[in-house]
Order: C-alpha cells, then sequence, then structure tokens
C-alpha cells in the first residue's frame, strides 16, 4: 500500500481568459518517482508554481504531507512552502551565480541556521551553539556534493560551472533544504546522454535509499520511461492520462497529443522507439 | 565616445581610411555644435551699456578643426589594435581580498598612528577624519547595496536622522554621546524600516528612485519643520563630545576638570581634533567587525543570495521581507551613528549637510570600491576626499579634474577597485585538503 504525499483535487488556473490549468487531480505517492509530460505550453510548470506558492490557484484543493503533517499548499506563501518539505528546480537554472558553490548550499539550509545563529545574536557572539550548527550544515553540503559529484568544485564560483554541473548543483541545494518531495522542472535540459543517466540513477537513488520522492516535469522520453513509476500527461492544461509508465505508452491520447493524427514522420527518435518497444511488448 | 570610436575602428583593418575619416567628421560636428555657443558668442557692453553679441566663428573653426584632427589621429592609431578589455577582478584584487586581514591590519595600524606622524597636523587629521566618517558610511551602505543589492540613493536621509537625533537630544534632554548614540542609531533603523516597507516590491531602477525621493522628503522635512529642527537655520551650539566627562575647554567649570588639566599637559585645541578622530576611528571599526562578521552569518549570505536571485530565495524558504527590511535597518543603523558623530564634530547641522549630493558620494565610494568589498570601501573612500583636497590648486578646475579620474578609474574598473569576492565559507577539496575549514577566507 502506497501513502500519499501530494494529493492535487480540481486544481485550475486561469491567467484572465486563458486557462492555463484545467481541472487536474492527480496523487503523487512518497515511494515513487512521479513525472509529468506534455507538449510545450501544456500548463506542467504552472502546476509546480502552484505547488510552490509562486502562484494563487484559481481553484482547488494542494494537500502535501509535509514534515509537520498534511498542509494546503494554496494557502501558503511561497517562502513558507520549503520549510514543510517542498523543494524546487527551474527551468532556466537559478543559481547564486556571484557565490561559491558551497554558499548556495549553505544558503538553502537558511530557516535552520537562522534559529541556530539565535535570529544574528548568537552568531554575532561567536556562540558555539551556532558553530556547531554550521558545522553540521557544511557537512550536509558535503554529503550532497558528493552524491552529486560536485566535490571538488566547492569552492568555485556557481557562475563558472559547466551547464550540466549548474543543473546539479541546482539539484543539491534544493536537497539540502531537506525535502520530502523534490520537485524538478526539466533537469535533463541540456544535458549530454551521460550526464542524463547519472541524472536517472540520482534520482532512483533518492527514492531508494534517502525516501525523498521526486516529482519532475521532463521532455526526454527515455528518461522518464526508464525511473518514472507513474506519470501524468497533460495537453492544454487538462489531464489526458495517468498510469504507470506502460500504460501510458499505449494511450492513444497520450500518441496523439504528442505525434498529432497524421504527422508520423515528425516522430521524435526516441518517442519512436519507445512507442515500438510498447508496441512489441 | 571611445566605445564608438573601437566600433567603427576595429572592422577596417587594412584599406582605406573612409571610416576614420567619418567617425572625425562626425566628432567635429559634435564640437561644432558645442563649439558655437560656447566659444562663438560673446556678450560684451556696448558704448551705451546695452549688451550686444559679438561673434568668434574663427575660435570655433580652429576648435573643429583641432577635434577632427585629433581623432582622426587617434582612430588611426587604434586601428587595427584589439580593444582593451577591462580587467575582470584581476590579480591584484584577487591578492589584496585574499589578504585582506593582514591589508586591514596595515591600515588600522596607520589609521592610529596617524596623529603622531611627523607630517601630521590640524589640516591631515581634519581630513582624515573626513575620510574615516565617509568609510563608515560606506560600510553601511554596503550593507544594503554592495551585499543586498538594493540600490539606495537616499542614504543620506539616515544619517541625517542620526545627526539631528543626536543634536535633539542633547538639546532638549541634555544627554550625552554616548547616550545619543544609540538613540540615534535606533531612530535611524526606524526609518530605515520605514523606507523599506513601501519599497518591498520593487527593485533595480525604480527602487532608486523611491529611495532618492525618500531622502529628499526627509531633507524638505527638517527644512520645514521649523518648531522643532529650526528649519533652514539648523541647530547651533551641539554640546561637543568630552573625554569621558572631562572636556576640551581651556578654562572648565567649576569643580570640573579638563582633559588637559587631567593629563598635565599644555592646553592645544588639536587635542579634541585627535580625540574626535580616534572616536570616528573608534565607530568605523566597530562597524567594520560587526559587517565582517554578519556577513559569514546566515542572514548575510541570505542577503547576497537575494542580490543574485529573489525567486531561488523564496524556493528555499528565505522570508524576502524580513531579510530585506534587517538590511534596510541595519544599514541605516551606521548612517545614523555617522551621522551623530558628524553632528557633534561640526557642533551645528543644518539640512544643507544632507543634500542628495551626499548620498551620491557615498554610493559612488560604495560602487568605486567594488560592490561588498570592505577594503574597497577604503580605498575608494579615501581617494574620493583626497582628490579634491589633491587637487586644490586647480582651482576652477578642480571639479573637472575630479570627474576625469572618476570616469577613467570606472574604465580601468569597470567593477570597482577591488572586485574580488572571497567566500564565507570554504570547503577546500579543490587542493585535496580533508580538514574541514568551516571559517576562514577574507572579507
Amino acid at each position: 500500500m502506497k501513502t500519499p504525499i501530494l494529493e492535487i483535487q480540481h486544481l485550475t488556473m486561469r491567467f484572465g481568459g486563458l486557462v492555463a490549468v484545467d481541472d487536474l487531480s492527480f496523487t503523487a505517492y512518497r515511494e515513487d518517482v512521479t513525472a509529468i509530460i506534455g507538449p510545450n505550453g501544456a500548463g506542467k510548470t504552472t502546476v509546480f508554481n502552484c505547488l510552490t506558492g509562486f502562484y494563487r490557484p484559481t481553484a482547488g484543493q494542494l494537500t502535501f504531507h509535509g514534515h509537520e503533517g498534511p498542509v494546503l499548499l494554496e494557502r501558503l506563501d511561497g517562502f513558507r512552502v520549503p520549510r514543510h518539505g517542498l523543494a524546487r528546480t527551474f527551468q532556466n537554472i537559478r543559481l547564486f551565480g556571484g557565490m561559491s558553490v558551497l554558499e548556495n548550499l549553505v544558503v538553502a539550509q537558511h530557516n535552520h541556521l537562522m534559529r541556530a545563529s539565535g535570529f544574528t545574536l548568537l552568531g554575532l557572539v561567536g556562540a558555539a551553539s551556532y558553530r556547531r550548527a554550521e558545522a553540521e550544515a557544511v557537512e550536509r553540503a558535503r554529503f550532497w556534493l558528493e552524491r552529486t559529484g560536485l566535490l571538488a568544485r566547492a569552492d568555485q564560483l556557481a557562475s563558472s560551472l559547466p551547464y550540466g554541473e549548474q543543473r546539479k548543483l541546482e539539484i543539491a541545494r534544493a536537497l539540502c533544504a531537506g525535502p520530502k518531495l523534490l520537485c524538478l522542472d526539466e533537469p535533463a535540459a541540456g544535458l549530454n546522454p551521460r550526464e542524463t543517466a547519472e541524472l536517472g540513477e540520482l534520482l532512483l537513488e533518492l527514492r531508494d535509499r534517502h525516501a525523498i520522492a521526486v516529482l519532475l516535469i521532463e521532455h526526454d522520453m527515455s528518461l522518464v520511461m526508464r525511473i518514472a513509476d507513474h506519470i501524468v500527461v497533460l495537453d492544454y492544461g487538462r489531464k489526458i492520462a495517468d498510469g504507470p509508465p506502460e500504460r501510458i505508452k499505449r494511450d492513444p491520447a497520450v500518441i496523439k497529443a504528442y505525434l498529432g493524427e497524421t504527422e508520423e514522420e515528425e516522430l521524435p527518435p526516441e518517442v519512436a522507439a519507445d512507442l515500438a518497444a510498447a508496441g512489441g511488448g | 565616445m571611445t566605445t564608438a570610436l573601437r566600433a567603427s575602428a576595429a572592422p577596417s583593418t587594412a584599406s582605406g581610411i573612409g571610416p576614420q575619416l567619418k567617425d572625425a567628421g562626425l566628432a567635429a560636428l559634435v564640437a561644432a555644435v558645442l563649439l558655437a555657443p560656447i566659444l562663438g558668442m560673446e556678450t560684451t557692453p556696448g558704448p551705451d551699456g546695452r549688451l550686444t553679441l559679438a561673434f568668434h566663428f574663427d575660435l570655433v573653426a580652429i576648435g573643429v578643426v583641432l577635434v577632427f584632427l585629433g581623432r582622426l589621429a587617434l582612430a588611426l592609431f587604434l586601428r587595427g589594435r584589439p580593444p582593451v578589455r577591462a580587467r575582470e577582478g584581476g590579480a591584484v584584487s584577487a591578492f589584496v581580498s585574499r589578504n585582506a586581514a593582514w591589508f586591514g591590519l596595515a591600515g588600522l595600524a596607520f589609521a592610529i598612528a596617524l596623529p603622531l606622524l611627523p607630517f601630521s597636523s590640524r589640516y591631515v587629521i581634519d581630513v582624515a577624519t573626513t575620510v574615516v566618517i565617509y568609510v563608515m558610511l560606506g560600510w553601511g551602505l554596503n550593507i544594503v547595496v554592495g551585499l543586498a543589492g538594493l540600490l539606495d540613493l537616499g542614504y543620506v536621509a539616515f544619517y541625517a536622522v542620526g545627526a539631528y537625533s543626536y543634536a535633539l537630544f542633547a538639546q532638549w534632554f541634555g544627554f550625552g554621546f554616548w547616550m545619543c548614540l544609540p538613540i540615534a542609531g535606533l531612530l535611524a533603523a526606524t526609518a530605515g524600516v520605514l523606507l523599506g516597507f513601501p519599497v518591498l516590491r520593487l527593485r533595480g531602477d525604480y527602487l532608486a528612485i523611491v529611495t532618492l525621493g525618500f531622502g529628499e522628503i526627509i531633507r524638505l522635512v527638517l527644512v520645514n519643520w521649523y518648531e522643532v529642527t529650526g528649519g533652514p537655520n539648523g541647530i547651533a551650539d551641539i554640546p561637543r563630545p568630552s573625554f569621558f566627562g572631562f572636556p576640551f575647554t581651556r578654562n572648565p567649570a567649576e569643580g570640573e576638570t579638563a582633559f588637559h588639566q587631567l593629563f598635565g599637559l599644555e592646553f592645544s585645541t588639536l587635542h579634541r581634533v585627535i580625540f574626535l578622530y580616534y572616536l570616528a576611528l573608534a565607530l568605523a571599526l566597530v562597524t567594520n567587525l560587526f559587517v565582517l562578521r554578519i556577513r559569514k552569518l546566515p542572514i548575510g549570505r541570505a542577503w547576497e543570495a537575494l542580490r543574485e536571485d529573489e525567486i531561488a530565495c523564496k524556493a528555499l524558504g528565505i522570508n524576502p521581507t524580513n531579510t530585506k527590511l534587517t538590511a534596510f535597518a541595519l544599514g541605516a543603523m551606521f548612517g545614523g551613528f555617522a551621522g551623530s558623530f558628524f553632528a557633534t564634530r561640526q557642533g551645528f547641522i543644518s539640512p544643507e549637510s544632507f543634500t542628495f549630493i551626499e548620498s551620491a558620494i557615498i554610493l559612488a565610494i560604495v560602487v568605486l570600491g567594488g560592490m561588498g568589498s570592505q577594503i574597497g570601501v577604503v580605498l575608494a573612500a579615501t581617494v574620493i576626499v583626497l582628490l579634491p583636497e589633491l587637487s586644490r590648486e586647480l582651482e576652477t578646475y578642480r571639479m573637472l579634474f575630479f570627474g576625469a579620474a572618476m570616469v577613467l578609474i570606472m574604465i580601468w574598473r569597470p567593477r570597482g577597485l577591488l572586485a574580488h569576492r572571497e567566500p564565507t565559507l570554504r570547503l577546500g577539496t579543490a587542493t585535496g585538503a580533508t580538514s574541514l575549514s568551516a571559517r576562514g577566507g577574507g572579507p
């Protein structure tokens, strides 16, 4: 029996006349890597922005089973969402470019360190309790740097890293915030095949070894089909399919949304391969 | 103009001097437009006392030809040369930042020894005190602009709040300097929060305009609230500081001991000047230690993170409202301390001391020093205060020289004198070291 971590019920987001997300309901489970897929402009990032408090949804209920029990995300200010255990990354990487890699990861532990520093007062006098908390924060940063293979980069400027490592750093930073659910917005965009494979391993490791559920938006179908336990397909803001990868591959509505009805020649190679595999199996 | 010059000079490597001629022609045209009214026309009183207009087009022609030839020569000289690239950070600034502690200590030793050095005089100490005040203001504004990245054009408002707090509390309640100092800091910080609330959602240019307005509001309140602030007349006879209760006077009141009597010295007005200098130095040091310390605390890192990316901050659970307000409040507090000192040093304050140009100078110190760099602020404050002093002999052309020097520095170092930033935490993994060096690194 799986335990739900995020329950989205009847989520609707309207911008003026445009309905970006239309009556979306699905549940993500703690033991799963859940993927949201769909063509460009389907409303995937809008869902993320509703979850993380950047948008206030027009309607719907978003229940998150966080560190302090169930909480309704749609009622929280953006900056209050992370402390319940939901961390995210961005489609266009948002690092603190002028700061070092290590500092990026320590900033992610801000609220914890802020309390440890007695809201700056204890920190100013150099209290031992704060120094201990800071050393722990650095240890935690070191742990995730090691997991993401960025340890040697710790003291470099975040903006000086190559693109693939910046993506990894953003994930490591989100992990340092101590999430129960990690929301990744196109983490494989711009990565080469080897980096994509490493990313897949990392996400599976998070699920299996660190009990961190993953919710990801991704266009790389081979990655999604390999690591996702559960796929939600959006098209024009509506959910058109929801289920395990094997079922999604064969779903006629999904195939239609992705390929159109007649233009089979424009089929992306990896989708074609997956479809062929699905058809065969 | 130089950029336009490079752009036109770069593509033509060998054939013809067409682009250079065109560029020189344009420069000559600009010169003609500018010179025609400046050199070409002169109003002279005629024989009947009425003003008449005299034309000197020969002068204009000479000027235009000179500009044309000079520009052409410069363009030909630059032709085929690669454009000068602005140095980013640079090895020198990285070296200075890495050894900031040593440079800081050396600077401090010099600052402490200054009044005792052979060349020191009343004038030198006075100028040095001014430098130290600006260093302190620069360090205060550095919190807001350099660390938190909030462009504040109205910083002088907090300086004014501090100065008037001291003057008024001393005048009405007879409080001493040390008692007024925390009050002034507190009131300035409150003003900082008051400014902070309405501008929470603004950034960049918009923020700059509102803070500029805030600075003007404070000044206008000081001018018009006649009953309290004395309006444009200001406040005179502000109590001068005493050496922990021993005044710097020649003939102390009955029952009091003056500073020179306490130490058995000959009375000299220099004592007070030197004392004020050390007082300013002490206040500046407190500011510096505070900023150095807080930079390495979570709030300091949150300020810098906020400067880098506010949205990412929110996604990591950092409350942008509180973080910005603390930056405004703390920055303002140090402005208030400096204001208090200014009031006690001058003995007289009026709204004229707190005009926009002061804000601009303090901001120039922060930008010129390299945003966020503590030693950079010291260098920049020294340059900005000393340049006009040293160029006094140039008389009329003094400010022209000052402006040209600023422009040259910004071309040479577009990111400030010391743009290198040392991380607040180091893991030391790149060199293979495994020991945890959580603390370390310079400012």
